[in-house]
């Protein structure tokens, strides 16, 4: 092989499809690749969302990858100082369109602190029952992604009858189905319907039965285990460095959880547990996901023998100002640790709502997750760190 | 039984209509193994799949078909165009010549080829460079990768594919689809018990089994296609009949593939081992036709059976990765295979 | 992993999806089927016309501005003779446009006179974007469709309507049975039960003739605010100020 015959533009193929994907020649028969660049995404059946990656390939290794978020900045935080309260707590859970619940009570427990509200007791178990269904519906979305994203196509189909079921609960409670809109400052916006917390009995048996048949389907699997195992490795201080947290922390082994470090409405008084991983790989963010389901639901069973009567709101005037000053409110959100700085200058709506978005930081995590991973590998890191598009870019 | 049914005087006549028998033949089986698909997997997943196109979505596929014609037929700028054109036929056509020689009853062939296998397993690897060619030509990365993944795939697993079938031929004594169904007919373990050759051959009837998912890209073997990752590997920027094309070579493949295990392993149109079909007179029908019938269903159903099988494993298996298969072909599987071949050779030699 | 064997948890799947095809589907079939919402459902926004008084609340208060309210002023004769002539709000157009409006429901839970409400109703897409505003005739046909309030669960407050209703049908009986049993006893009770209204009734009586606060205007005119808003800030100082005084005035006379 000669030094002529296979450069780039030489004649080989000159301007034919693929150009600048040659193979470059140098020297004596020494063959160096051109590393290719690609773009997964924005639009891609992987991100889930728009995300864009850019990744630099060798092959079908990946050299260099770069996430590319802002493609769904909607200016929630800057809507949000033209906006009331009560109007942020509608457009709050949007962003993260799979934790609804849980975004709308970080920003009321933010403003009850600083109006120093007693907010009714029963309104805060009815508060943590509605978070921890919220949760069991994110991670069954997770859980269903993951595997359609591995090409496996029937969990998402299951935990689809599952949602559907959930969200028909709570929608009888709510009004809705994604976007709940349910929190108040100062309580909820109503009481549950009758019979609300017999269906929630009944439901959380349903899903505990149903989530073996996840067990059954990925966790079991060797396929699967081939596909999650080892890949995607996130060593706990790297994790922490990065500021991940939720599930995709938990499975690097450290159990940093809001809901028991620094508990809010009445997560004191239950019994929460957090399961933890071991090496922090696919396989066990995955597994973490399905024990997190479980341990909600234990939650949940443990808020229906304790729910008090009583009230559910308080009577406030007919604007909510909050007092001047600032607030950080952090809570744990399905995805990871939510939080929540509020600055207020007396008015009616805020002066600055900043968010810490879980997903944003996971995502942050990508590139060092990705490098010298396999393409194929890339989509079972990208399926198991757990981010919603929404949320990252707010 | 060694002449096929159409075998007529005249020449012309017989091609013709052997031609015809065998594009109606390519043209309808896939879309029933199509249909079975919408509806299997739909039940596997808890739905219901289509209900609305007809009976039970019996009319979905034929449908699907008169929409993909009327869609715009769009060449991507930097695509080579006759290469692009030209590979949806490439990928196809392997498929429909493959079913001239494959046996679906008695006296249900196009041609009875001496070497029968052989040519069904060289052709078969032709479908390939379509796959090649389409990938090349897009001037899409995700295409191109596809086509990479094809290319290295069904090198991998056209190796134990060819070994599973060695066996088989090693044992009928015969390259001939015909001869080797009539030989499985007559094969009896220890001279007494009747069976077909996918018991004594269980390792290679496993082999190709899987070795044929591989081939045919079907997960969990789909890296190729794999939509979480190259969107649609080769056919990403097909639209239109082209397109559809590529889907009717996969599912024709799926049928051909499992004829081809069927009459290799499963004994063909005999419909139990050591049992005959039925070949009296049916009304106006003359036995042979009534014979070659009743084989037809037979083999019709084992073949669905088969495609059942590869739906059933696309509905609850994950994908593997590149290097995983890659690895599972050359130290697993054609180690096994290889020796399953001698481990026949000597029980044929013993025998 | 050299070999991969069909192992005990590939089985497992197997099993799985077979059993799952030999039951029943849980989809329903949409258009032939139709399901079962809830009362709360927030589907589509119905609106009680004869309610709505133009306080424009909704409005106000809605986070996309996707309401819409016209109105004018009509003068209504008065009832009696010699009495003023009053004048209230008439509405012409009200109208949502759905395909701006986030379904927060935040203009019917500040709607203090119960015009508008929620209806589970969620079929009415278009094949045009105009059409997703709805005029005040089509909510108005909405109405039909909302449902009654499902009950509360065990241990809620009842509602502020039936709690309110419930109460004051326990003081009537308990008059109404006081008055007939022992006139006597109930007397104490009674004047008790009269010296909350009195009370506030004095607070309402304080009349103030509206002027404007010179001293107020000037300042708030200084400060850069247009004429019409210091005119009322002052207006109302004015008359805080007054109530403040007479107040003052009064509880130094008792």
């Amino acid at each position: 092989m000669t030094d002529t015959l296979l450069r780039p533009g030489s004649g080989m193929l000159p301007g034919g499809p693929g150009e600048g994907m040659l193979v470059e020649v140098r020297g004596e028969g020494e063959l160096r690749t051109q590393d290719m660049n690609l773009n997964i995404g924005p639009q891609h059946p992987a991100t889930h969302g728009v995300l864009r990656v850019v990744i630099d390939l060798d092959g079908e290794k990946i050299v260099r990858a770069t996430p590319v978020i802002g493609y769904m900045h909607r200016g929630f935080e800057k809507l949000a100082e033209a906006r009331d309260y009560r109007q942020i707590i509608a457009l709050v859970n949007r962003h993260d369109w799979l934790s609804a619940f849980c975004n709308e009570l970080g920003v009321a427990l933010a403003v009850e602190r600083m109006m120093e509200l007693e907010v009714p007791d029963r309104a805060e178990w009815i508060r943590v029952l509605m978070a921890e269904w919220n949760r069991v519906l994110n991670h069954l979305m997770f859980v269903g992604s993951f595997g359609l994203e591995l090409g496996a196509i029937t969990p998402v189909f299951f935990a689809f009858r599952e949602r559907e079921d959930i969200q028909g609960l709570m929608e009888s409670a709510t009004g809705g189905r994604l976007h709940f809109t349910y929190t108040r400052v100062g309580g909820l916006k109503e009481d549950l319907p009758r019979g609300f917390l017999a269906a929630s009995a009944k439901m959380t048996r349903n899903v505990r039965v149903r989530n073996s048949e996840y067990r059954d389907l990925l966790e079991g699997n060797e396929i699967f285990k081939a596909r999650t195992r080892k890949v995607g490795i996130l060593p706990p201080d790297v994790a922490l460095d990065y500021g991940v947290s939720g599930p995709t922390l938990h499975a690097t082994g450290i159990a940093e959880d809001a809901r028991v470090t620094e508990p809010y409405c009445r997560y004191d008084k239950v019994n929460v547990h957090v399961p933890v991983g071991a090496t922090g790989d696919s396989y066990d963010r995955f597994q973490i996901l399905l024990a997190r389901i479980d341990a909600s639901l234990d939650i949940i069973d443990q808020v229906l023998d304790n729910i008090p009567p009583g009230p559910v709101n308080v009577k406030l005037p007919k604007i909510v100002k909050a007092p001047e000053g600032e607030i950080y409110v952090r809570t744990e959100n399905p995805l990871g640790q939510g939080g929540y700085y509020l600055v207020s200058d007396g008015k009616k709506n805020p002066w600055r709502l900043k968010m810490r978005t879980p997903s944003f930081n996971n995502i942050s995590a990508m590139s060092y997750l990705l490098k010298d991973q396999l393409l194929s590998d890339m989509i079972a890191i990208l399926g198991s760190v757990f981010f919603v598009v929404g949320d990252v870019d707010r | 039984m060694t002449e096929s049914l159409l075998a007529l005087d005249n020449v012309w006549l017989a091609l013709l209509l052997k031609v015809a028998a065998i594009v109606g033949f390519f043209l309808v089986a896939p879309l029933v193994i199509g249909y079975i698909e919408h509806k299997g997997l739909a039940h596997m997943q808890a739905r219901l799949g289509p209900m609305e196109a007809a009976f039970h979505g019996i009319g979905q596929l034929p449908a699907d078909g008169i929409k993909f014609i009327q869609k715009e037929d769009i060449i991507p700028a930097n695509a080579d165009k006759w290469v692009f054109s030209l590979a949806p036929g490439v990928a196809l056509v392997p498929a429909m010549v493959i079913l001239a020689v494959i046996p679906l009853g008695p006296g249900l062939w196009a041609e009875d080829l001496d070497t029968g296998v052989f040519f069904a397993l060289a052709v078969s690897s032709v479908s390939v460079i379509g796959i090649l060619m389409a990938a090349w030509s897009s001037a899409s990365k995700y295409s191109l990768m596809g086509g990479i993944r094809a290319a290295a795939q069904l090198i991998a697993y056209e190796l134990p594919l060819v070994l599973g079938a060695a066996a088989v031929v090693l044992q009928a004594g015969t390259m001939s689809l015909v001869g080797i169904v009539e030989a499985q007919n007559d094969f009896r373990i220890l001279g007494v018990v009747p069976m077909w050759f996918v018991l004594p051959q269980a390792l290679g009837f496993l082999l190709f089994f899987v070795a044929s998912l591989a081939e045919l890209s079907r997960p969990p073997f789909d890296m190729p296609i794999a939509d979480s990752e190259l969107i649609f590997g080769h056919m990403t920027e097909y639209t239109g009949l082209r397109y559809a094309f590529f889907m009717l070579a996969e599912y024709a493949g799926i049928v051909v593939l499992s004829a081809l295990a069927v009459v290799l392993f499963l004994g063909g149109w005999y419909p139990l081992p050591g049992v005959g079909l039925p070949s009296f007179d049916v009304l106006f029908l003359p036995g042979e036709v009534v014979a070659a019938l009743a084989g037809f269903a037979v083999t019709m159903g084992k073949i669905v059976a088969l495609a059942f099988v590869m739906i059933w494993f696309r509905a609850t298996f994950p994908r593997l990765r590149e290097d995983q298969l890659q690895r599972i072909s050359w130290l697993a599987f054609i180690p096994l295979a290889i020796l399953n071949i001698v481990v026949v050779a000597v029980f044929k030699v013993v025998a | 992993m050299p070999a991969t064997l069909p192992q005990i948890g590939l089985l497992k799947g197997l099993a799985l999806t077979l059993k799952t095809m030999l039951k029943p589907a849980t989809t329903a079939q949409y258009p032939h089927v139709k399901p079962a919402l809830p009362p709360r459902s927030r589907g589509v926004i119905a609106l009680m016309e004869e309610n709505c008084t133009v306080c424009m609340l909704c409005a106000r208060e809605c986070p996309d501005w996707c309401i819409y309210i016209d109105s004018h002023k009509e003068v209504v004769p008065p009832k009696d003779e010699g009495a003023r002539a009053r004048t209230r709000n008439v509405l012409d157009r009200f109208a949502i446009d759905f395909a701006l409006c986030m379904y927060c429901g935040i203009c019917i839970e500040v709607c203090p006179f119960d015009a508008l409400f929620w209806s589970p109703e969620f079929e009415y897409s278009t094949y045009s974007i105009r059409e997703l505003t709805h005029e005040k005739e089509q909510l108005r046909a909405w109405m039909d469709t909302v449902p009654a309030p499902p009950e509360l669960e065990v241990g809620a407050e009842l509602p502020k309507e039936i709690a309110d209703g419930l109460a004051a049908a326990r003081k009537a009986a308990e008059q109404a049975s006081a008055a007939v049993t022992a006139a006597a006893d109930a007397a104490p009770a009674a004047a008790k039960e009269g010296a909350g209204p009195t009370a506030t009734a004095v607070e309402e009586d304080i009349h103030v003739e509206v002027q404007i606060d010179q001293a107020v205007f000037d300042q708030l005119i200084a400060e850069g605010k247009t004429e019409r808003v210091a005119r009322a800030k002052a207006k109302a100082a004015y008359v805080r100020a007054e109530k403040a005084r007479i107040r003052a005035e009064r509880e130094s006379g008792q």
